[in-house]
Order: C-alpha cells, then sequence, then structure tokens
C-alpha cells in the first residue's frame, strides 16, 4: 500500500511537471470517461475528415493555408512558457485554424498534434485522447469560432477580434479541461452538482492564472499572423467567406 | 507600411518578459507547474484511492530528449509556416513586378464552403 502511493505520489508529480492544464495525462481519467470524451470526438473528428476532404477536392489552393494552420498549432502547443504563478503551460494556437476552417476541421489538425504529442513526448495520453481532443479540438476552436463570426457581424476591429477568438478559445479549452477533470473526480468520489462544483474550483484555481497571461499571447501572435496571411493572400480568405472584401480593403486601407 | 500591429504584440511579450523575471528573481518558483496549490488536488479530492488506468506506452528517458521532440515539433512547425509566407511573398512580388496579376487570379467557385 505505502509503495502504491509512492507511485501515485510520483505519477502525481510527473503529472504536475510534464503534464500542463491543456492535456489530461495517459491513465488520469477513470474507463468510463474515456469512453465518454471518444464517444463525442469522434463524430466530430469524423466530420472534420469529410469537410477537409471536401473543400480539398474543391479548392486545392487552400493547400498551404492548412498546412500552415496546423503548423501554427504545432509551434504554439510545443512552447511551454512559464507562467506568473511559477508553472509552465503552452497555448493551443487553434484559434486561426477554427477562424480560416471552422472548427470541425481544427478538430483533425488538433488530433494530429495530441496523437504526436502522446506517442512521443508522454504528453497527454492516448486513453484520454478524446478529452483532450474535446477540450483543445473541439471547444476552443467552437468558442474561438463563435466570437470571430459574433465580432465581425458587430464590425469591430479585425485584429481584435482575431485577438479577442484565439484569446477566449485557448481559456476555453483550460475551462473544459478542468471541467473533464472534476466531472471524473468530484469532491466525495459522487458525481453530484455539489461535489463537482468543489473538484472544478479546485482544477479551476490551479489553471485559471497559468493560462491568462498565455492566453493573451496567443491572441496577440494570432492576430499578427492573420495580419501576414492578409498581405500576401487575402484573396482566398475572401473566397472561402473568411473575410468581407470591404473589411480587406479597409485593413489595407489601413496598414498600406 | 503600418507597425502598429507589431508593436502591440511587442508590447505585450514584453510585459510577459518582464513578468517573468521579476517573479522568477523574487520568487524560488521552479517552473514546473510544481508549486503546492495543484500538487495533489486528485489525490486530496479521491483520498490518493484513484489509479491511473493507463500508462504511456514510451516516455522520453530524459529532459534532454523530450525538449529534442518538442524542438523537432516547433522545427517542423516553423518550417512549414515559414516555407508558405516565402513562397507567398515571392509569388505576390513577382507578380506585380511582371504584371500577372490579372492573369493569376484563380477562378472563384461561389457554390462550395
Amino acid at each position: 500500500m505505502a509503495h502504491l502511493l509512492y507511485l501515485l505520489y510520483l505519477l502525481l508529480y510527473i503529472f504536475i511537471i510534464y503534464g500542463d492544464p491543456m492535456h489530461i495525462m495517459e491513465g488520469f481519467l477513470p474507463a468510463i470517461w474515456c469512453i465518454v470524451w471518444f464517444a463525442i470526438s469522434i463524430p466530430v473528428i469524423a466530420l472534420g475528415i469529410y469537410k477537409l476532404n471536401k473543400l480539398v477536392k474543391e479548392k486545392r489552393e487552400i493547400l498551404p493555408l492548412l498546412a500552415v494552420a496546423g503548423a501554427f498549432i504545432f509551434v504554439l502547443s510545443s512552447l511551454k512558457m512559464p507562467s506568473v504563478t511559477g508553472s509552465c503551460s503552452h497555448p493551443t494556437g487553434t484559434g486561426i485554424g477554427a477562424i480560416m476552417f471552422g472548427p470541425a476541421i481544427t478538430a483533425v489538425l488538433s488530433t494530429i498534434v495530441l496523437i504526436y504529442q502522446a506517442l512521443f513526448l508522454a504528453h497527454g495520453g492516448l486513453t484520454t485522447l478524446g478529452a483532450n481532443v474535446f477540450s483543445m479540438g473541439i471547444v476552443g476552436p467552437v468558442v474561438s469560432y463563435l466570437i470571430y463570426k459574433a465580432g465581425m457581424k458587430a464590425k469591430l476591429n479585425f485584429y481584435l477580434v482575431v485577438f479577442l477568438a484565439a484569446t477566449f478559445g485557448d481559456w476555453a479549452t483550460y475551462i473544459v479541461t478542468s471541467t473533464e477533470l472534476a466531472l471524473a473526480f468530484p469532491a466525495g468520489n459522487v458525481l453530484s452538482v455539489a461535489g463537482f462544483l468543489s473538484s472544478f474550483s479546485k482544477f479551476v484555481a490551479i489553471f485559471a492564472i497559468t493560462q491568462v497571461p498565455l492566453a493573451i499571447i496567443e491572441g496577440a501572435v494570432s492576430a499578427l499572423l492573420f495580419k501576414y496571411v492578409i498581405e500576401v493572400k487575402s484573396d482566398i480568405l475572401v473566397e472561402m467567406k473568411v473575410l468581407e472584401d470591404s473589411v480587406v480593403r479597409k485593413i489595407r486601407g489601413l496598414s498600406a | 507600411m503600418s507597425r502598429k500591429l507589431e508593436l502591440i504584440v511587442l508590447a505585450i511579450l514584453l510585459i510577459f518578459v518582464a513578468q517573468f523575471i521579476y517573479v522568477s528573481s523574487t520568487t524560488n518558483a521552479e517552473y514546473g507547474g510544481a508549486d503546492d496549490k495543484p500538487e495533489g488536488v486528485i489525490e486530496e479530492i479521491t483520498g490518493g484511492t484513484y489509479k491511473p488506468i493507463a500508462e504511456p506506452i514510451w516516455e522520453p528517458p530524459s529532459g534532454e530528449i523530450e525538449s529534442l521532440l518538442f524542438a523537432l515539433q516547433a522545427a517542423i512547425g516553423a518550417g512549414v509556416i515559414g516555407y508558405f509566407f516565402g513562397y507567398y511573398r515571392a509569388k505576390k512580388n513577382y507578380e506585380n513586378k511582371l504584371g500577372y496579376k490579372g492573369k493569376s487570379k484563380p477562378e472563384g467557385d461561389r457554390h462550395s464552403l
């Protein structure tokens, strides 16, 4: 028993050192919850693969942009950054993909990154892949996408909208991760509203402060990347109905 | 060309760096996430009874190997981004210079998406 506790302590320690708010560590969800999150995530990934195939078939010229959106997730999710709390975490980078291609395709891109990290970095895990795809690949991008659409409809400054979309997408991801952990580990070991809220507040308290500055940086860098995409390739964004022609002209007018 | 956005992003990054320098020099934070708060939350909630249902198939044997793989991940991503931005930039540049602009406009398919 003492050995077991020591092992558990060791694993938790590894979880805290190498694990991070974004990904739930391998094995750290009971089997039933692994199945639940897979059951929710798999249809979205399937829809994403379908949409991706359709899009690539119809518009081959979007492939480079797709590669850039995927690569952005690759880069940002590899950057473990120190935060105000004295602990490290990393951004998600999913905002760009969500704005350009929508949440379903972004879920596919995120899944690729999550599998890479689960296999080669012991970061996240295969059993928790469904849960991690749900938080990073689905809810985060959905939030980014909705904020982007709402912001553009409200005719706010384009870069501000991208910033807000990416920042809140990042925050949403960690809130969902906290929710997933709290559902699996409610206080008192029985899933009740009070037990859930008690655990949720604990997980959020750890991750909230750490993630806030990183989310802001993610938002800022995403806005900057979008600026460069517009500079070199705005026609394709207009064609994909990500941006209206008038907005592009306005941005160009301001930055030219 | 306006560099306003670049300046704003730079300012945000500088605030972040300043914060890091301040926190890391005034506290002995470990920057592993190993502060007291998150430690043992699952253990605390479950009373130490939870046993992970699986372990990673493979773990990087050391911190060096792990950072190698993280760096590789970032390098692949940065390479792809740099390649396509360079490609588009040069393409646009030559299109403007050689006056290909009209010809190279892709045919928009309004029915898709």
